[in-house]
């Protein structure tokens, strides 16, 4: 009864084309900003804030990358989270190499060495499709993986084999390394998610965001129409992983504080597409909600026996989370196989039209 | 087969010289010619899709291309698109001779089609769909698309004001938002027309874009490819297997048969053409 258009005509095509043409829906997208921008800072714990809504966001920016790639271009990738190792690999060399050179102009930059690997890695997509691309992806995890542990030289030949991240400022305050707070860590990285997170959101609605879905849904039409193949889906392989690069170089600055290969591995490759499956391709909203619901169910559900005194073995309680995870992906994925967002949409239709669901 | 005169427009002596109705060879030459197909021969390993053929499309006329099922017409359009290249032959455009040439090219220099089978980008809703056919004439870069401001909104507003133009000449003003995946057949094929059409082509090719629909839908996209045809004076090419709607949309007839040409001319002098009956009524060869 609440979320409903009724009286809010559009008089421009400008309007029409808003993200959000819906009032309720952008006073819901300022609420959500003002939380995480004010409340959460204000009232979270330092818990909260380094193990639940970083680690989030930085998940949620990966998936992002992977949804422009699989949901809007098309494209299966199983390399995401190497791309995010080159990133952070590049990020690491780069902040040690010229050590006064901006932390976040160091961080966007990194990107780009990752959408170069993405663009080399994406070359066989002119000619295969589907799996047998996943498998081409898979050969660039593994090698990339392998790039990783034996070029010394990418961190900087340390005898634990990590990346170790310096102390960098900004306005004075460490933003990185081990004296930065959690809070201020938490803001920069808020920060660049919502930044990266509504360039996306243009391009998306605009030409180019277009020529993928073209491709994407029909690729003969797409070319009898002008889009060029090559360049549309090298272009989506760039721009995506270049949102994997800067999420890994945000991992390791502004996460993790150190990593070694193992953070960048297979498992992560297939998290992060677990997050856009079940969150819902070719969804912004949803890459959130898949990370919400991989990276945040299970820490609040192992957090339950210790906030209810209860008498559960953590490696019990992790075995639970765990089961019941699996239990409601596939139970999502029953009622709505095209994720969460869609289910989210859906829901919202029914708002809409209730109490008169045969109204449109 | 029905009226066996050329019903296009009301009466052709009267509508401005351009777009009268070609009435015989003598006239057709005079007019410009946009395409022409000379001796195009197209193999598929052993089967001859097209042999020999060659035949020219007026500036402004609506060409009719029938025959029987497997004759060679889709196979035709691909060729003339771009899609398929043809091992002997030429075909000139625009006074432009080429032998081979790339989807996206035949798309930049006016070169617009729709498919028999349906091919609309079904994830996306109408608008988007008949957006994405202004793609090319879309030009702000990456960095004003990231921005979505100033010059880069204007164009997306400027294109999305002509996509409505076309939104409400097709009559799918309804159905704007919606996803096209879900849309009844015949609405799909005017969403393709659409899309189509987006692209302000100078030569349309249509084929089948009345396969599957009712008495009721034919009419009404008849009536869209005579109004584009006059209004906006885009030429087209049209495979049609309801001879009464070739009768009446068409200019002129070519026909194929086993990948051969078996006749060309008025749609009056085609149906009467012994060849064309045979080929329709299926006497022994
Ligand atoms: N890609 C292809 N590979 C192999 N053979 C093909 C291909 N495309 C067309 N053909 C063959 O070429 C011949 C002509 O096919 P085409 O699709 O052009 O016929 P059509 O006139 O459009 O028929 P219809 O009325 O059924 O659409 C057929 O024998 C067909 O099998
Ligand atoms: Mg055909």
């Amino acid at each position: 009864m609440f979320y409903r258009e009724a009286g809010q005509f559009k008089t421009t095509y400008e309007a029409d084309q808003a993200m959000l043409p819906i009032a309720q829906d952008r006073v819901g997208l300022l609420l959500i900003l003002l939380i995480a921008f004010a409340a959460i800072p204000l009232l979270a714990s330092d818990f909260f804030i380094s193990s639940i809504m970083i680690p989030f966001l930085v998940f949620a920016l990966a998936a992002v990358g992977l949804n422009i790639l699989m949901g809007y271009a098309g494209q299966l990738s199983l390399g995401t989270g190497a791309f995010m190792g080159v990133g952070a690999y590049a990020c690491y060399k780069l902040a040690t190499l010229f050590p006064d050179l901006n932390i976040l102009i160091v961080v966007f930059l990194s990107g780009f060495f990752a959408a170069g690997i993405g663009v080399i890695f994406g070359l066989p997509s002119l000619r295969i499709k589907g799996l047998y691309l996943a498998i081409t992806t898979l050969a660039a995890q593994f090698f990339l993986e392998w790039c990783f542990i034996r070029i010394g030289w990418l961190y900087n030949y340390n005898d634990s084999g990590a990346i170790e991240v310096p102390q960098r400022m900004l306005f004075g305050l460490a933003i990185t390394g081990p004296h930065a707070t959690p809070i201020t860590r938490y803001l920069v990285i808020l920060t660049i998610v919502a930044i990266m997170t509504l360039v996306a959101a243009n391009v998306l609605r605009g030409r180019i965001g277009r020529s993928w879905m073209m491709i994407r849904d029909m690729d003969i039409a797409a070319e009898l129409m002008g889009i060029r193949p090559l360049f549309s889906k090298l272009s989506a392989f760039a721009f995506s992983s270049y949102y994997c690069g800067v999420a890994g170089a945000l991992m390791v600055f502004f996460w993790l504080g150190s990593a070694e290969v193992e953070s960048f591995d297979i498992n992560h490759s297939f998290l992060i597409m677990f997050m856009v499956i079940i969150g819902g391709m070719g969804s912004l909203a949803g890459c959130f909600m898949g990370a919400a619901f991989i990276w945040v169910l299970p820490v609040i559900l192992r957090a339950i026996p210790s906030a209810f005194e209860l008498n559960i073995l953590a490696a019990t309680m992790e075995h639970i989370s765990s089961i019941i995870i699996g239990a409601l992906i596939i139970f999502f994925l029953i009622v709505e196989p095209h994720g969460l967002a869609r289910l989210w949409r859906v829901g919202k239709e029914k708002l809409r039209t209730w109490p008169f669901p045969y109204a449109t | 087969m029905s009226t066996p005169a050329n019903a296009h427009g009301d009466s052709p002596a009267t509508t401005e010289p351009g777009v009268v109705a070609a009435a015989g060879d003598n006239e057709a030459q005079r007019r410009e010619q946009l395409l022409s197909v000379e001796n195009v021969t197209l193999t598929f390993g052993g089967v001859k899709a097209i042999s020999d053929i060659s035949f020219n499309i007026l500036k402004g006329e609506i060409r009719a291309i029938i025959g029987p099922n497997g004759a060679g017409k889709t196979s035709m359009l691909n060729v003339i698109n771009g899609f398929y290249h043809p091992q002997k032959g030429r075909i000139s455009y625009k006074g432009k001779t080429r032998k081979r040439m790339k989807p996206y090219q035949a798309a930049s220099s006016g070169i617009a089609r729709t498919f028999q089978n349906v091919a609309l980008f079904s994830g996306m809703s109408t608008l988007d769909n008949i957006m994405s056919g202004r793609s090319l004439k879309m030009k702000r870069g990456l960095i004003w698309q990231m921005l979505h401001v100033g010059p880069a909104r204007r164009e997306e507003i400027a294109h999305r004001e002509h996509v409505e133009h076309i939104i409400d000449f097709l009559e799918i003003a309804h159905i704007r938002k919606q996803p096209v995946g879900k849309l009844p057949y015949g609405l799909q094929k005017r969403v393709e027309l659409g899309r189509a059409m987006a692209m302000e082509p100078e030569l349309l090719l249509l084929d089948e874009p009345m396969a599957g629909m009712n008495l009721e839908e034919k009419e009404d996209m008849s009536r869209f490819i005579l109004d584009l045809n006059s209004e906006f004076g885009t030429t087209i090419a049209l495979i049609e297997h309801d001879m009464g709607v070739v009768m009446d949309l068409a200019d002129r007839v070519v026909v194929l048969d086993y990948g051969q040409k078996i006749a060309d001319g008025t749609p009056a002098e085609v149906q009467s053409n012994q060849n064309v009956i045979d080929a329709y009524l299926g006497v022994a060869h």
